[in-house]
């Protein structure tokens, strides 16, 4: 009799779900992606991730042992390897190894910990990461390869390493010997040379549907967003509104004129257009919570993606129209407040 | 069109559109039950029901002393009216209803008052309260019952004051005295009389268990129920999973020859047995915010206060005992249990087989929303549906608190429709009005965001924490209301009395000088006579 219990308070249920495992299932979601992106331009793409994850865990290490924080639970939420995959999967497969280092110091340091660590962040950090490397670094950021397709083979296992820490491709060769332009590059400069984007089918860099190897990569991409989707990691609302407007924006501009714009499909499987809907807007912390500001948040980078491959400076856009609408996600939260239970529609 | 008559227009067109909603409403309402409607949010839990549901009901045998607690309603507590060394009988008034919010409390056997003491009372906060401790005799010998014989001619006022002399509060939990509910409802018109028996709490299982045994008694006091507060139809709503709960209720309905009550199955989704959320399943409206069901012309009670109901107008007899659920994994053998008020309830875990080795914590009520008791001495009320054993791996968490990831899992998961996360942040950061203006007064802690978030962040703590300080922050408003009023009144009141100072002056001030004039004219008159006088002489 009298014995004594603990008093915690309801609920008396164990949740199932950490933050974690929620980041985990998005990085099993990447695993199709990356093969594709693998088989068809190298490994590089895994030594990128390597070391941009690498450079991530050993920074966030530090952030958090100067605030002060429990490194270990920190370190167990994952945030910080999916921010270090995601900049990754941005970058050329053979970039030298510094662009990792200066991608996640921006991603990690800047964009995430000095706004207060997890959750704290406005901007998504591997896109603030993976901005500054491309506006500080064109030249190296835009040295994609082709797929393996066309020049025969991809860079080894050997190669792609020796690249990687060398900062040049090996045996002397310039990059432009062995880089390629991707079909959104050939896009962007068929607008300013006047070539028809119909004539671009059947060249190296036209697979079938859309960019070579791109198109796969893309699938792959988008089959672990089916699997994110049904295992409700993810809601349903960004996906769809990001790629839902950025089609149709593209349709609308591809019916008008044809002949200078590309089908909503070229639009669809390139660039980062699916990895974006999927892995990159859906990004909770900077982005909108309630479901219908997710819906306008998505249409906003999805619009803003197509007007900036459209219309602006860089053949792709994502990344822009993200931190753009990272910028707008408080406001747009403000005012997409549910109506609450009981109470009258304002 | 000058702007004043398009605004008186848009104005009309707005009253129009409301009588219009005003109409609808008030006919879905009657319709309650006719189609089932989603509510938002709510989760699947895993039942954890079967396990205490295998066993027939059995009667605790009388512990040597029962504690039987003079609060046991939302309110106040019960004046006692015994004194120590007296002997009571099985049913006998030992507290009655002294001022506004106490009610009445019945000996639970016959016995010896030993004492009145202060003793845990298996209060939410953990309080102290005064107990009744009896002895029983063992002989359990009833009072001479008063049964209102053929109930149905009696006045709804005769059965409402039954109702409240036998002390019967609301059984699913909150203890809301039935009666004051009732007659409250009964003033704002009742159409439709809901009793709950969709009992969504994980491990909960004494309703469903209540309406497969005594599913007679439960329609004879939804008749009761229906009479006294003066509703139309009845509605029995309960789990789809409980299938022979159905049969039962359905056959007793028909046994009673009663046409006006239908049983209706509802999903099994937590927490549709929350009296808002039900509602909104059996008709499709919301209970408006601050308000009651009776604003829609409903009235909600528990299967169990109706068999309480019936048996206090029929046979005449008062809640003295209910049955609770005893379960868990820290239970050995998990079952209901038939105890009377004020069993402690180690007696009542004894008859359970006693604890399993890991027994971490006791809980009252479920796992979703019951509280914690920090010992076993604690007694068996008028609220404890279910007492409940979990054992040091069910509260093992699987990951330290994190903060919050914007996920939404929890806004998408609130039957309130609120936006948990928003709520969390502006309570930690003490920003009470928008915390208010988030809507913090419409949870109604039913804990399926803290279940959701993948942070762990013990959102519905917050949340009590947080309402706490916004009742603290109201009173202290009134407070100083009260204060500026009272200081207001009192300048009122001086002034008031300066200028009626000032006026009694002026006026005194007149009468003198009104006097002086008499006075004046006295001398004026004598003068006038004395010269006459003179003149005459």
């Amino acid at each position: 009799m009298n014995r004594p219990f603990d008093t915690g308070m309801a609920p008396h249920y164990s949740p199932s779900v950490t933050v974690g495992g929620v980041m985990r299932q998005v990085l099993y979601a990447l695993v199709p992606g990356i093969a594709a992106h693998a088989w068809f331009f190298g490994p590089g793409v895994l030594f990128q991730i390597l070391l941009a994850a690498v450079f991530a865990i050993g920074l966030e290490a530090l952030a958090l042992m100067v605030r002060r924080k429990p490194v270990r639970l920190f370190l167990g939420d994952y945030s910080a390897v999916v921010t270090a995959v995601l900049f990754a999967l941005c970058v050329p497969p053979l970039a030298p190894w510094w662009i990792a280092l200066v991608g996640m110091v921006f991603a990690i340091l800047i964009a995430k910990h000095l706004y207060g660590g997890l959750g704290g962040n406005l901007f998504n950090p591997a896109m603030v990461g993976y901005v500054v490397v491309l506006v500080s670094f064109p030249q190296v950021m835009t040295a994609w390869l082709p797929a393996s397709g066309i020049t025969g083979q991809a860079p080894g296992w050997v190669d792609s390493a020796l690249t990687i820490i060398a900062g040049q491709p090996p045996g002397g060769v310039g990059w432009d010997a062995i880089s390629s332009a991707t079909l959104l590059d050939a896009i962007r400069n068929s607008a300013s040379t006047g070539v028809s984007i119909e004539s671009l089918r059947g060249t190296a860099v036209f697979g079938s549907a859309a960019g070579r190897g791109w198109e796969w990569v893309a699938l792959g991409y988008a089959l672990g967003g089916a699997w994110l989707l049904a295992r409700r990691v993810i809601s349903w609302q960004v996906p769809a509104a990001v790629i839902g407007s950025a089609l149709a924006l593209g349709a609308l501009a591809w019916l008008a004129d044809p002949g200078h714009n590309p089908s909503p499909i070229i639009d669809l499987l390139s660039g980062a257009l699916v990895l974006g809907a999927f892995f990159i807007a859906t990004d909770p912390v900077s982005g909108c919570t309630s479901p219908k500001g997710r819906l306008f948040f998505g249409a906003g980078v999805g619009i803003l993606t197509i007007v900036i491959r459209r219309w602006g400076g860089y053949p792709d856009g994502l990344a822009f129209a993200v931190l753009l609408m990272n910028m707008a996600a408080p406001l747009i939260d403000r005012f997409t407040r549910p109506r609450i239970f009981g109470h009258e529609r304002q | 069109m000058a702007p004043a008559s398009r605004r008186g227009t848009k104005m009309m067109l707005r009253r129009l559109h409301q009588r219009r909603l005003q109409e609808r409403r008030q006919r879905q309402a009657l319709e309650a039950g006719r189609r089932l409607f989603p509510f938002h949010g709510g989760l699947r839990l895993r039942h954890h029901k079967t396990i205490s549901c295998e066993h027939p009901l059995e009667r605790t045998p009388l512990p040597q002393r029962l504690y039987v607690p003079l609060l046991q309603q939302s309110g106040r507590e019960a004046e006692p009216v015994v004194g120590e060394g007296q002997q009571v009988l099985k049913g006998e008034t030992i507290g009655r209803f002294r001022q506004w919010g106490s009610g009445y409390v019945h000996a639970p056997t016959s016995g010896v008052v030993s004492a009145i003491i202060e003793h845990p009372i298996s209060h939410p906060s953990g309080m102290e309260g005064r107990c009744v401790v009896i002895r029983p005799d063992g002989l359990d010998s009833w009072i001479e019952p008063d049964p209102a014989e053929n109930w149905p001619e009696r006045s709804p006022e005769e059965l409402l004051r039954r109702i409240r002399e036998s002390g019967i509060v609301g059984l699913g939990g909150a203890m809301f005295p039935t009666a004051f509910k009732v007659s409250d409802a009964r003033d704002k018109g009742i159409h439709t009389l809901i009793l709950n028996g969709s009992e969504c709490e994980p491990y909960i299982s004494c309703d469903e268990v209540l309406m497969r045994e005594q599913p007679d008694s439960i329609v004879l006091g939804a008749r009761i129920l229906q009479r006294a507060v003066g509703a139309e139809r009845t509605i029995i709503a309960i789990e789809d999973q409980m299938g022979a709960v159905h049969h039962a209720l359905r056959d007793a309905v028909e046994r009673s020859g009663a046409d006006a009550i239908d049983v209706i199955k509802v999903i099994t989704l937590y927490p549709e047995g929350a009296e808002k959320q039900l509602i909104q399943v059996l008709t499709g409206l919301e209970v408006p915010s601050g308000g009651r069901p009776a604003d829609l012309g409903l009235l909600c009670q528990n299967v169990a206060t109706a068999t309480a109901v019936a048996r206090a107008v029929v046979e005449g007899k008062p809640l003295v005992e209910r049955i609770v659920t005893v379960t868990g994994n820290g239970i050995r053998k998990p079952r209901n249990v038939l105890a009377a008020i004020g069993t402690p309830i180690a007696d009542v875990v004894e008859q359970a087989g006693g604890y399993l080795p890991g027994a971490a914590r006791l809980v009252l009520g479920g796992p979703m929303m019951g509280f914690p008791l920090a010992n076993d001495r604690n007694p068996v009320t008028k609220a404890a549906n279910c007492i409940l054993v979990l054992n040091e791996e069910d509260l093992v968490e699987p990951q330290a608190e994190l903060p919050c990831i914007r996920c939404g899992e929890c806004a998408a998961a609130c039957p309130a429709r609120l936006l948990p996360q928003q709520l969390n942040r502006f309570i930690r950061a003490g920003r009470w009005s928008e915390t208010a203006e988030t809507g913090l007064a419409d949870c109604i802690e039913c804990g399926c965001c803290d279940i959701v978030c993948p942070s762990q962040i013990p959102l519905v703590e917050w949340f009590r924490f947080g309402k706490s300080q916004l009742r603290e922050r109201a009173e202290e408003r009134a407070r100083a209301d009260l204060a500026r009023r009272r200081f207001e009144a009192r300048e009122e009141r001086l002034d008031r009395q300066k200028k009626e100072r000032k006026q009694r002056i002026t006026e005194k001030k007149k009468a003198l000088r009104d006097r002086q004039v008499s006075r004046d004219r006295i001398a004026e008159a004598v003068a006038r006579s004395r010269k006459r006088r003179e003149n005459d002489a």
